[in-house]
């Protein structure tokens, strides 16, 4: 567990990197946890004749779904309330955590459930909670190490990826006073009996919200640990926190998301679980709490619609080179990978975020892995525009200058010349200097320059040869080996 | 991998290649000025398939660079200049899948201008210009060595461009092709982002190296010089990978067996 808790302070991406060395967080087995979960998610995929069809499919439902919010959180509210259930709508992260304090002290709430929720994450609801005095316990086996350990998850799906075995051990004996093992059932029962207690004298569970149909107003939860299935069961209130994309417009289409999800998530047919709520069961209280949390800034920038289409399956995550050698914390905020990279920008501000859509080497690994293909990688460039447009750490006039400067110079043949005389000049330069400053000594540090040839540029050359370049005879014999 | 998705194919609604056409060759500014050999085997191998070669001389770049760090607008002023001295091409071969994608894909991101998204859109990368327009599935090259592919991610993923390429070099003879361990990951490069994140760049780089010295390969190939220009700049650091030689596939394609 190489690192304590880092504070929400908005993403520090680059900062952190410039100064980076060539394995910039040590996260080796992280990123092997990710390639790995990457693979198998592409294994499963290409069993599936209709996997780019399904990808299709959920894409245009998200982009009806999307496109009509407005309607649909309506319908969907409607019909959630028709089943018992109450709905508080909130604009913030603040408000949000507000509403959950009230309920906290009207029904004298001290142990509080939760299963997975990164919504929760958004609010910071454990330390809001913690600060009135009372206790929330995370419930996946994940969230609960990183509670645990007083950290961050490392990952949307997966949130403690970054802890081995041993490093759950060793938790464990610090936290619970349990003997050291290493070994996973063991410290699987370890964690149960420690949860199990809590899902009995819990007062409130918590749950997040995979996707909310708003012809029924059912509220769909997936899982696999059976956490998530005792944390709204178990307790008398449910409180269920879902961002506004979650809805979608009718229960007809939520089996091509079942599908997808359980595939890039975790490379499985189906999660484990699959709970359908349709409000409370007698006697209980259920509560939905549709948070804004920036989400409808994404819809004034049309080009970036797509951002909202995420059912948060990680895939883009584990697909990402980046992400397998940085580990989520180096994005700063809640959303870790390609689809952090675009979406923090959204939800914080460019002003905060603005460095995010730059932790990508655009390979477009994002994009192919995404079940509902969202256009990452051109999401990324987009959110760049913007970035060096608008107040944001990467809205730099000095390097505005220079692109300005590059554009002159390689809008023209001559100034073309002029500027890749001057590069090669430097370049030869550089290679005789023992030492080399900024940006330069960021790529010798671990790579040659480039060769200089001593020869014409390919323009000069075929000035003096192009014209004189034949066919070579076919009939010619070839050499064979 | 979950299969191609953004893919920019050749289109097929296009007016067909007619013999004797002549095709402008679009040389990448580092290609021209780094690697003049690539450009020179380029036109080599568009030449010996009997097809008019024009170099048309006022031409500088993309416009990638700055693309690809948010600056659309000074990217736009070189696109422009680009599609100017394009625009009386109907065929444009270029000898790269990631400024190919750049013309093709992105254009229309920074200047939805029908003329420019019409200069893009006919801009071929070399080997799915020598398949696919072509039809040619051997060079005629010799080449009797151990080489390896590198696949470019900008080719892969927004033009579908891998199997074009493995064809024409799997057909050279003398040719000992050598699978590359995890062909789909990133090799670190990605332009601008190498010195942006040089530390991240720097580690996928390497991954990168150690899989070309995993396969056993005397010689990696790609159809993008660019991310060789940076993994072979990593593969030179390390005594056990220093001779391992980087070559754009081009030159392979060209290679008549003296070993060059
Ligand atoms: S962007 Fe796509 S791949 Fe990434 S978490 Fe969201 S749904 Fe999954």
């Amino acid at each position: 567990m190489p690192h304590p808790t880092i504070p929400l302070e908005g993403a520090q991406f680059l900062k952190a990197e410039t100064v980076g060395l060539a394995e910039p967080r040590g996260f080796k087995a992280l990123g092997e946890s990710a390639e790995r979960s990457a693979k198998h998610t592409a294994e499963i995929a290409a069993t599936i004749p209709h996997w780019q069809e399904w990808r299709e499919a959920a894409n245009q439902i998200k982009s009806y779904a999307i496109a009509n919010l407005d309607k649909l959180l309506v319908e969907f509210e409607r019909n959630v309330t028709a089943r018992g259930a109450t709905v508080l709508w909130a604009a913030d992260a603040h408000e949000a955590n507000q509403y959950i304090l009230d309920l906290v002290k009207e029904h004298n709430v001290k142990t509080i459930v939760k299963s997975k929720s990164m919504v929760s994450e958004e609010m910071e609801l454990n330390h809001a909670l913690e600060a009135v005095g009372a206790r929330p316990v995370e419930t996946d086996l994940g969230e609960y190490l990183v509670q645990l350990a007083r950290q961050r998850p490392t990952h949307i799906v997966t949130p403690a990826l970054h802890l081995s075995a041993a490093d759950v051990g060793r938790l464990f004996q610090d936290k619970l006073k349990e003997p050291f093992s290493a070994e996973h059932q063991h410290l699987t029962n370890v964690a149960r009996r420690h949860l199990r207690e809590d899902f009995i004298i819990a007062d409130m569970g918590i749950s997040g919200c995979n996707f909310a149909m708003a012809d029924t107003g059912t509220i769909c939860v997936v899982e696999n640990e059976g956490n998530a299935g005792l944390s709204t069961s178990a307790p008398p209130i449910h409180v269920v926190l879902m961002g506004v994309e979650k809805v979608i417009p009718g229960i007809q289409y939520l089996p091509v998301f079942l599908n997808l999800l359980g595939r890039s998530g975790t490379g499985q047919k189906l999660t484990t679980y699959t709970h359908l709520f349709h409000g409370p069961p007698p006697g209980r209280k259920m509560v939905v709490i549709l948070l804004d949390n920036g989400r409808t800034n994404v819809l004034k920038d049309p080009a970036a619609r797509m951002a909202l289409f995420c059912i948060r399956c990680g895939a883009c995550l584990n697909a990402c080179p980046v992400y397998r050698r940085t580990g989520g914390w180096a994005y700063g905020w809640v959303y870790p990978g390609p689809i952090g990279a675009v979406l923090t920008p959204h939800l914080i501000g460019l002003d905060k975020a603005g460095k995010l859509p730059f932790a990508s080497s655009l390979c477009g690994a994002c994009g192919e892995a995404c079940p509902v293909r969202i256009d990452i990688p051109h999401q990324l460039v987009h959110m760049r525009h913007r970035a060096v447009n608008e107040p944001s750490p990467m809205n730099s006039p000095m390097e505005r200058l220079t692109w300005a400067v590059w554009a002159w110079w390689f809008s023209g043949p001559k100034r073309y010349r002029l500027a890749m005389a001057m590069v090669k000049l430097g370049i030869r330069m550089a290679k005789i200097l023992p030492w080399h400053p900024g940006k330069l000594g960021a790529w010798t540090r671990g790579r040659e320059l480039p060769r200089v040839p001593g020869g014409p540029a390919f323009r000069d050359w075929w000035r003096r040869n192009g014209a004189q370049m034949k066919p070579t005879s076919q009939t010619e014999p070839i050499t064979h080996p | 991998m979950t299969g191609p998705q953004h893919h920019s194919p050749p289109h097929w609604d296009y007016p067909q290649y007619e013999p004797g056409e002549p095709v402008a060759l679009f040389i990448p500014c580092y290609i021209d000025q780094f690697y003049p050999r690539v450009a020179e085997a380029t036109a080599r191998l568009l030449i010996d398939q009997g097809v008019p070669v024009v170099y048309p001389e006022e031409q500088t770049c993309c416009g990638q660079p700055a693309f690809n760090s948010g600056y659309w607008e000074e990217s736009r002023r070189v696109i422009r200049h680009f599609c100017d001295v394009f625009a009386g091409y109907r065929y444009i071969v270029c000898p790269s899948g990631s400024c190919t994608a750049m013309c093709r894909v992105f254009f229309a991101h920074v200047d939805p201008d029908e003329r420019i998204v019409g200069v893009g859109r006919r801009v071929f990368e070399l080997t799915e210009f020598l398949v696919e327009i072509l039809g040619v599935a051997d060079t005629g090259a010799t080449f009797p060595h151990k080489v390896t592919m590198h696949s470019g991610c900008h080719g892969r993923r927004e033009l579908g461009l891998l199997e074009q390429p493995l064809k024409l070099l799997k057909n050279v003879r003398g040719i000992e092709y050598r699978e590359l361990p995890n062909i789909e990951e990133c090799c670190g490069f990605g332009g601008t982002f190498s010195v942006k994140m040089p530390g991240t760049s720097l580690a996928m780089g390497q991954t990168k190296a150690a899989n070309i010295l995993k396969s056993g390969a005397d010689v990696v190939c790609s159809v993008d010089i660019s991310c060789l220009m940076h993994v072979h700049g990593i593969l030179q650091r390390d005594p056990a990978m220093k001779h391992i030689r980087a070559m754009h596939i081009a030159e392979v394609l060209a290679a008549k067996g003296n070993g060059q």
